[in-house]
């Protein structure tokens, strides 16, 4: 009786309500710098609100879109797939088509089965991955990370308890590279340090190192015997070409570097939610291979046991048709120069409207993003006013610049910066 | 040296500031291959459990049985995708609307209410109250991670008590949390059930505000539930004792075929108002086992609580994998939200259950049959998808080798796997292991 009247929730005595919360101390968290912009911007119910925060991309209309190529193999895999466990590792499938986009589709590597690689949670999941790996086999080793980077990078390597150190990349004045900056913390770093790179389209800042600038940053790598891992999450939405996307990591691969390699489908299959990825290490051999997979398979085993199959199974189906294949590479095109078109317009309306500073290198960065150079301040102002939406460090979305809002967006750039 | 060698080097030594290359400055660098950053690694062993499959794929015998991992299979030993999944499937691909967007970090907003009332039961005053936090996770691993990781930044007390044995997973998920890990008494190998005067003692000297990690039903890898009254027995003392309870339900249906009886634990210490945590599986009740769905719940005090808890929860999923996997979780809320659909997942997860049930009876059968020396009462006591049989890992292992079976040494058999034309060569295994071996 007793039994029953405390299921059907008649309080017992014990255990009351009353008792305090194990909680009760547990601060409210700050909101993400910049999925709360996304939040703040739904909740806005102004007519002209634009969102240039989060790095998805929209078309012309503003809208999401869904790849044709995605679509096709949705279709296909409807109805057939039986939903069992990939095995730790994932989709085999899906890694070998992965890591041909990465290392080259005839790369020697791959033949030689020198890399290990594991399907992961996008790129944010590769990242982690790998940070909790090289805190595991190389506890006194620190990360090395661009100053600006992605924010999230630094709360992966806390997370993981690996030392942070940071390392010079963008130039505020000339709103580019800081070259320099970049090789002399390269050189004085201690020998053997591990550096994360972005491969492509630098995120938050646009901003890459040329050809030629890779080269020496690769030769200094090898002077000074450091780990080079590329977070490569843009991979065709940089020029629209990923083969050309891919340099900097051909480069390394070419000066014998056995690097680590994190990437992403969120953006350039539009996979953002299915949570798709690959995190390899290029090992020195074939055996070597083995045991670094079968370690990082240990790691994600207490994580989530083994990745999602859906997102897997369209990448595969895609990448494992010609046609689709095809098909994806135009659209990636489509979405890499809309965007280049977007920031062309962009430019060219704040010097149509005269304003008295620099926006030269709203066209030559380059990816999704633009580091306009304005201020938290200025960006308040964008908010507030304009109801425009952006992180506070000044970055643009440039895949939510659309015809329709280039203008207003110009228009109010312009408003809060030409007293600057 | 060669010339372009020459001349990088030179655009090298510009940038140093040193006048003019030397060949004596700076040697060549090592151009053979370099030597890795991880070459002391030695290879992981096999997961215990995964491994099982991984061994049972290598083998060429066409009588081969696994019994290893725990995924249902039919009759005809194939996996099985439910027809009302196939009919979820078939809306989302069939709806244009649907885009591929992130979701917020905590999941599927739709999917974690309904996640809540499928385990907390749609009257709860837990939920009726907004004192329920739930997110999304990757399937039951995913949430016991991040419940972990949770309670290892905030919670006072460090120690989590696993019961013994358990899945083999758990350990592993809650040390790489931050958390310490001790066992209490669970099962009794002498009864092949539970050591309920075991447990009691071994909870009873547990810390003030240890945390305790419960199966909701169907316990893994034994089958061994306590029952109403034991529950009771055991929530009064975890609750005279501060001892925060989490939950870890990744049966729920598939233990009894009903899925309210098989959540009445949890809900028995959601009514007495306490708090706790709940870690949730769709992986094995709705078959989406790669699509990783599942849901954490923390059950507060207040309103106000939950809301800051889930705050913190986002702190530990960013960093992780961002935000949870969209596919599987908008299958689920399209299933538990229409009517129809959640009635006819109902009769398919019921039949799933009966199946196995009906295989532990004829298991059972088998071995009566044969005159196994032994009380195999426990096949049919036991609940769930395991059967944990009692045979020792000598005896198991001859099994894999004599008769091309498949399980994990702790003499752990998947029931799902078994079908009626394979309990025949099961129970001939088991006979021979146990009058031969061990």
């Amino acid at each position: 009786m007793a039994l029953r009247n405390t299921i059907s929730g008649r309080i017992s005595g014990r255990g009351r309500r009353s008792m305090s919360s194990w909680w009760g101390s547990v601060e409210p968290a700050p909101k993400d710098p910049i999925l709360g912009v996304t939040e703040a911007f739904l909740a806005d119910p102004s007519p002209h609100k634009v969102n240039v925060g989060v790095g998805a991309y929209r078309d012309d209309n503003g809208k999401p879109v869904v790849l044709q190529c995605v679509r096709e193999a949705e279709r296909r895999i409807a109805g057939h797939s039986n939903m069992e466990y990939l095995p730790m590792g994932g989709s085999v499938k899906m890694i070998e088509e992965t890591l041909k986009l990465a290392y080259g589709e005839n790369s020697e590597l791959i033949k030689d089965k020198r890399i290990a690689a594991v399907q992961s949670l996008s790129g944010t999941g590769a990242c982690r991955l790998f940070a909790d790996f090289q805190k595991r086999f190389r506890p006194d080793s620190q990360i090395y990370i661009p100053v600006p980077t992605w924010s999230n990078h630094h709360n992966i390597w806390r997370d993981a308890q690996v030392p942070q150190r940071t390392f010079h990349y963008y130039h505020p004045e000339s709103k580019g590279l800081d070259f320099a900056g970049m090789m002399d913390d390269i050189r004085n770093a201690p020998s053997g340090s591990f550096f994360l790179l972005h491969a492509c389209a630098h995120n938050p800042t646009g901003v890459d190192p040329s050809e030629e600038q890779w080269k020496e940053i690769s030769y200094q790598f090898k002077v000074k015997g450091h780990f080079p891992f590329f977070d490569m999450a843009y991979q065709g939405f940089a020029s629209g070409d990923p083969e050309r996307d891919a340099k900097s990591i051909r480069i390394f691969l070419e000066d014998g570097h056995l690097i680590g390699i994190a990437q992403s489908y969120a953006k350039n299959m539009g996979l953002y939610g299915q949570r798709v990825g690959c995190l390899s290490v290029l090992c020195e051999d074939e055996k070597q291979a083995v045991a670094v997979k079968s370690q990082l398979q240990q790691l994600a085993r207490p994580m989530y046991s083994n990745p999602p199959v859906h997102g897997a199974l369209i990448v595969s189906t895609i990448l494992g048709d010609p046609d689709l294949k095809k098909l994806w590479l135009k659209e990636v095109k489509v979405m890499a120069d809309r965007i280049i078109g977007m920031r062309t317009a962009l430019r060219e309306n704040l010097e149509k409207l005269g304003s008295p500073l620099l926006w030269e290198h709203i066209t030559k960065q380059i990816g999704m993003f633009c580091y306009s150079g304005m201020t938290p301040e200025q960006v308040d102002r964008l908010t507030d006013e304009f109801h425009i939406y952006m992180t506070r460090n000044g970055r643009i979305s440039m895949a939510g610049v659309t015809t329709g809002n280039v203008g207003y967006l110009a228009n109010a750039i312009h408003e809060v910066t030409k007293s600057a | 040296m060669g010339s372009s060698d020459r001349s990088r080097l030179g655009a090298l030594l510009r940038h140093l500031g040193v006048e003019g290359p030397t060949s004596s400055s700076i040697s060549a660098f090592p151009t053979s291959a370099a030597h890795s950053a991880f070459s002391h690694l030695l290879q992981a062993p096999e997961d215990p459990i995964l491994g099982v499959t991984v061994a049972f794929n290598k083998d060429p015998s066409p009588v081969k049985l696994n019994l290893g991992v725990g995924a249902y299979r039919t009759e005809e030993g194939k996996p099985l995708v439910l027809n009302v999944v196939r009919r979820a499937e078939q809306q989302l691909v069939n709806d244009r609307s649907r885009v591929k967007e992130y979701l917020p970090i905590v999941g599927l907003a739709e999917f974690n209410k309904l996640s809540a009332k499928l385990i907390f039961g749609a009257d709860s005053p837990a939920i009726r109250e907004n004192r329920v936090t739930t997110v999304q996770c990757l399937s039951g691993t995913g949430s016991l991670r991040v419940g972990g990781e949770f309670l290892g930044r905030h919670y006072h007390q460090r120690i989590i008590y696993i019961p013994l044995p358990t899945w083999g997973n758990h350990p592993k998920v809650f040390t790489l949390a931050g958390l310490s890990v001790k066992t209490y008494r669970y099962y009794d190998p002498a009864t092949r059930g539970l050591n309920f005067q075991g447990l009691l003692e071994d909870l009873g000297t547990a810390p003030s505000g240890a945390i305790v990690l419960l199966h909701a039903c169907a316990h893994n890898p034994t089958g061994v539930d306590p029952t109403l009254e034991q529950w009771e027995q055991i929530r009064q003392l975890m609750r005279s004792k501060g001892l925060l309870p989490f939950f870890d339900s990744a049966y729920q249906g598939f233990a009894s075929g009903n899925l309210d009886a098989d959540a009445q634990s949890v809900r028995m210490f959601v009514a007495d108002g306490g708090e706790c945590l709940v870690a949730q599986s769709y992986a094995k009740n709705m078959g989406l086992y790669g699509e990783r769905v599942g849901a954490l719940s923390i059950v507060c005090n207040t309103a106000d609580v939950a809301g800051r808890v889930e705050s913190q929860l986002k702190l530990v999923i960013r960093p992780m994998y961002s935000n949870p996997p969209i596919h599987g979780a908008s299958i689920v809320a399209a299933i538990l939200k229409d009517r129809d659909m959640y009635n006819e997942w109902t009769i398919e997860l019921k039949a799933m259950a009966d199946r196995i049930i009906s295989m532990r009876h004829q298991l059972f059968d088998a071995l009566h049959a044969r005159g196994t020396p032994g009380d195999w009462s426990h096949i049919i006591k036991q609940i769930g998808m395991f059967t944990f049989t009692g045979l020792n890992s000598e005896q198991v292992a001859f099994m894999t080798k004599e008769f091309h079976i498949y399980m994990t040494s702790d003499g752990r058999i998947s029931m799902a796997g078994l079908s009626s034309t394979t309990v025949a060569h099961l129970a001939d295994a088991i006979h021979a292991a146990v009058t031969h071996a061990g």
